[in-house]
């Protein structure tokens, strides 16, 4: 037995005799047993408040809960646990910093970098606070056919020293992954503060925050083989310091009275509530997990099925395929001249094949690229060259019927 | 399958070649629709001459679904008068959305086909877009003449 199917056993979505080809992992994964069963028994017999009880069982609740921290600042091998901040995902983490850092440093006037091939998490959220501060937008553009970042031209945005660069390790649509250590050091020499958004990238390659240099990092346990409702805002720790809440409430103030409140140092004062605490638990055993697999194996794994699947694609009739031509992470776009993506993707479910269909959350992207509407097929460890086989079929059989 | 179930031929000919697709001379009124669930964009223009659609025709980067229903909305309607086209575009949000067949869309056969559509909800809207912009167009979009 090779090691994919060993893993694929780790999974009670591909029991049975014929289970669904999911290439849809850049919008979630599935999940693992480790997890299902670590949430199971904790909400079962370890689970209590956090943060606030006396009694016992509190206490440990409270243990897990900052184990999970702690795992999370390993996984990223952060300096401190305080860098750690848990959020609802990577679309509420960038609008923690969006609010809290932004509502701070960005004045009317400033610049905020974002590139033209962002999610639209990591840039409405931006959009909102230009428009609350005066503050400007720019966007570094995508070369040709999504091919990659235009690097000159970032290189010539950071040197005119906008507030914030905002940008994606992994883009969830042309597949291109940034060089995000160049960049950040490029940034950081122009006194620019840098967010990554890694939710296509925290558990499909290796992302170490100081080695990256960045200041900021989100990302969402849901596409980490974890559980939804819990995501990571990784900020420097100094930087966190200075920042006000976002969010009021209990947890996260220090003493409170009828005039006013104080507020708790970071991280609590940025989790005001109680928190997603049995999702705490899962995440940890995702990371666990996605560890014990290991990053630099699923980088490769996966990007080679999406290579394969790329140069599979490009040979069929009409198919337009995005993205580098080679270094393809994780997932492939494509678009099939005749056929729409929603007939595509609702074809290819006929045949036991999942694929995503539609803009992607990168509207004004694919606009550009002159395909508002593409299918896109994303894959993880435990996806096998013949669902990839399988998913070509499906699209050649869907040219067929479609463009007879 | 599904699909066969999804795409019955008459409405796979209507996608391939819709009517009545492209810009119209002197519309005077018109609307655009889009489908946030997917992107897609569809534009209606219409000419009413003394209440009565006299010509409509739509444009649209959309689905086969959505191409199609576009074509057979335009051959439904033109001709009516706008009250009888709003009780038709009722008539077909019933369709699409339970399957029912009202009165007035029994002889439509083809337009009958899209009733299929009520099994899968995500795709209820591919359906719909084109009667609910043509529906805001009489509504709310009144050109005036260039
Ligand atoms: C690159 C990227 N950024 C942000 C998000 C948003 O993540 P979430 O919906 O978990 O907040 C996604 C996922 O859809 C993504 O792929």
């Amino acid at each position: 037995m090779n090691d994919v199917e060993r893993l694929r056993r780790e999974f009670p979505f591909l029991e049975g005799e014929n289970p669904l080809a999911y290439l849809d992992n850049g919008a979630s994964t599935q999940k693992p047993r480790a997890v299902i069963e670590r949430m199971r028994n904790f909400a079962g017999h370890e689970y209590a408040n956090v943060h606030r009880g006396i009694h016992e069982l509190s206490e440990q609740a409270t243990a897990v809960y900052e184990a999970a921290r702690e795992r999370a600042r390993s996984f990223f091998n952060a300096a401190t646990a305080e860098s750690i901040v848990f959020t609802r995902g990577t679309t509420e983490a960038v609008n923690l910093v969006a609010f809290a850092w932004g509502g701070q440093n960005v004045k009317s006037g400033d610049t905020i970098l974002l590139t033209e091939m962002e999610h639209h998490s990591n840039m409405v959220p931006w959009q909102q606070l230009a428009a609350r501060t005066g503050a400007t937008i720019k966007y570094v553009p995508v070369l040709e056919n999504g091919e990659g970042l235009d690097l000159d031209a970032s290189r010539t945005l950071l040197a005119e020293r906008p507030r914030i660069f905002a940008f994606t390790h992994i883009s969830n649509t042309m597949a291109v992954e940034n060089p995000v250590k160049d960049l950040c050091l490029l940034a950081r020499e122009n006194g620019v503060s840098t967010l990554i958004d890694a939710a296509q990238s925290a558990a499909h390659i290796p992302v170490d925050v100081e080695e990256i240099g960045c200041d900021f990092l989100v990302c969402s346990a849901h596409k980490m083989c974890g559980p939804t409702g819990i995501g990571i805002l990784y900020g420097r720790r100094e930087i966190l310091e200075t920042m006000p809440p976002w969010q009021f409430g209990g947890e996260m103030v220090d003493r409170v009275e009828f005039g006013g409140a104080k507020f708790r140092p970071t991280p609590a004062r940025f989790e005001a509530g109680t928190p997603a605490i049995i999702e705490s638990a899962g995440l940890h055993a995702a990371l666990d997990f996605v560890d014990s697999v290991g990053l630099e194996k699923i980088a490769a794994h996966s990007s080679a099925l999406a290579e394969y699947a790329a140069e599979k694609l490009r040979s069929l009739p009409g198919v337009r395929v995005f993205g580098p031509k080679s270094s393809r992470a994780h997932l492939v776009t494509f678009t099939v001249e005749g056929v729409h993506a929603h007939d595509l993707a609702f074809f290819c479910n006929d045949r036991r094949v999942a694929i995503r269909a539609g803009h992607h959350c990168a509207q004004p992207l694919m606009r550009k690229l002159g395909a508002p509407a593409s299918a896109r097929a994303s894959f993880h460890f435990y996806n096998t060259p013949a669902e990839a086989d399988q998913l070509m079929d499906a699209i050649a059989e869907a040219i067929r019927f479609f463009n007879p | 399958m599904n699909t066969d179930e999804l795409y019955q031929e008459i409405l796979l000919q209507h996608s391939r070649r819709p009517r009545n697709h492209g810009p119209l001379e002197n519309p005077t009124h018109r609307a655009d629709g889009h489908n946030a669930l997917c992107g897609d964009e569809l534009s209606v223009e219409l000419r009413i001459v003394d209440d009565k659609l006299e010509a409509v025709r739509f444009q649209a980067s959309a689905c086969a679904i959505c191409t199609a229903s576009g074509s057979l909305m335009t051959g439904a309607v033109t001709g009516l008068k706008s009250e009888e086209a709003g009780a038709l575009a009722g008539d077909f949000r019933k369709l699409a959305t339970t399957g029912e067949v009202a009165p007035a869309i029994e002889s439509l056969t083809a337009l009958r086909a899209l009733g299929a559509v009520h099994r899968f909800p995500q795709r209820v809207k591919c359906a719909t877009l084109a009667w609910e912009t043509f529906s805001a167009a009489i509504r709310e979009g009144s050109v005036s003449p260039s």
